[in-house]
């Protein structure tokens, strides 16, 4: 299982490398058949690369810290027993905690399924974990602005824990209807 | 240098500084995987430069705000969830490119829609959402999302 994540990875990297070229490629022509260009790709391309080498390092260095000092063990441990608000909060701040890609928690949730957590605070954790990461707002941040990464952060939050209390109770009422047809047939 | 960039450089740094003081073979390991994300990582920033520098550079505003500005109505919301939901871009470099089409005449509501249901949602990898968690929360999760990603676009396009 491990070693063929990694050969999917391998596969990822590769792609991303291929498309990057074929960008380039496309580019490069594009610029030759219209030299007029050239000054105005070139200021914008070497404008964002900048900005991004500013910011991307550090962000990756707050990656890193958080894989090691916050491991998938005690996410899961500190998931399984809470409930409640302090459950939702709990799913929001662990999920927003940037300890990788979200095929990582897909797992982690499928454990805390198995503990007894909440259906709830499972949806809330992989959605915080999907779009609420503490260093992708920074990034928001940085070239979105205040305004724009508050809002959106915001109404996110919003709407993914109502998101996970719908989804809970849609599942439970199933739930429900099947064990009392499931009873009725009994008896 | 702006502020922010400032301040969160210094946060990485004295986080840096803390966890050395604290564990030598931790803060080694985390600098490890910070490195390795970040080659992993470097093919798509490229990309994403290539990519800025031509729509900035080749694509006229005219047409990107026909497709995604404040007047493209349902086609820019439909068009933006799409778009966002089936590519698979790192949420890290995805926010360089909306600052970009927002810069070229995209609304702000197209372009919460498509970094909202980019981070939200997964095409590619609902397959295994559905593995580990079964087709009923996988699958509601996605399709919900999409529903809230554009709410969230039309209630940022309100209000800013």
């Amino acid at each position: 299982m491990k070693q063929n994540l990694k050969m999917k990875q391998r596969k990822t990297t590769i792609k991303s490398w291929l498309f990057f070229s074929v960008g380039l490629a496309f580019t490069i022509i594009l610029i030759i058949i219209f030299p007029d260009r050239k000054a105005k790709v070139e200021t914008f391309s070497l404008q964002i690369l900048i900005e991004m080498l500013y910011i991307l390092p550090a962000v990756m260095l707050l990656i890193g810290f958080f894989a090691v000092w916050v491991p998938k063990e005690l996410v899961i441990k500190l998931m399984g027993k809470t409930s409640g608000i302090k459950g939702i909060g709990l799913s929001l701040f662990l999920g927003a905690l940037p300890t990788g890609p979200l095929y990582i928690a897909f797992p982690m949730a499928a454990a805390l399924i198995q503990k007894g957590a909440r259906v709830s605070n499972i949806v809330i954790f992989l959605s915080a974990w999907a779009c609420i990461k503490i260093p992708q707002e920074m990034v928001e941040l940085q070239f979105l602005g205040i305004k724009f990464m508050a809002l959106r952060l915001g109404l996110t939050i919003v709407f993914v824990v109502l998101m996970g209390v719908f989804i809970e109770f849609f599942i439970d009422y199933g739930k429900r209807k099947k064990e009392k047809r499931e009873n009725l047939s009994k008896s | 240098m702006d502020l922010t960039t400032l301040f969160i450089n210094i946060f990485a740094l004295s986080c840096l500084f803390i966890s050395y003081i604290k564990d030598k073979q931790k803060t080694t390991q985390a600098v490890r995987i910070a490195v390795k994300t970040f080659i992993k990582i470097l093919p798509t920033i490229l990309l994403i430069v290539v990519l800025v520098g031509l729509l900035l550079g080749f694509v006229p505003n005219s047409i990107i705000s026909k497709y995604m500005g404040s007047h493209s109505g349902i086609v820019g919301i439909v068009g933006s969830a799409v778009l966002g939901a089936i590519l698979y871009i790192p949420s890290i470099v995805a926010f360089p490119l909306a600052a970009s089409f927002i810069e070229a005449g995209a609304s702000i509501t197209a372009v919460a829609i498509f970094i909202t249901t980019l981070t939200m949602i997964g095409f590619v990898t609902l397959p295994l959402e559905i593995k580990e968690l079964g087709k009923k929360i996988a699958l509601l999760r996605n399709a919900i999302s999409i529903l809230l990603a554009i709410l969230i676009g039309v209630l940022m396009g309100a209000i800013l």
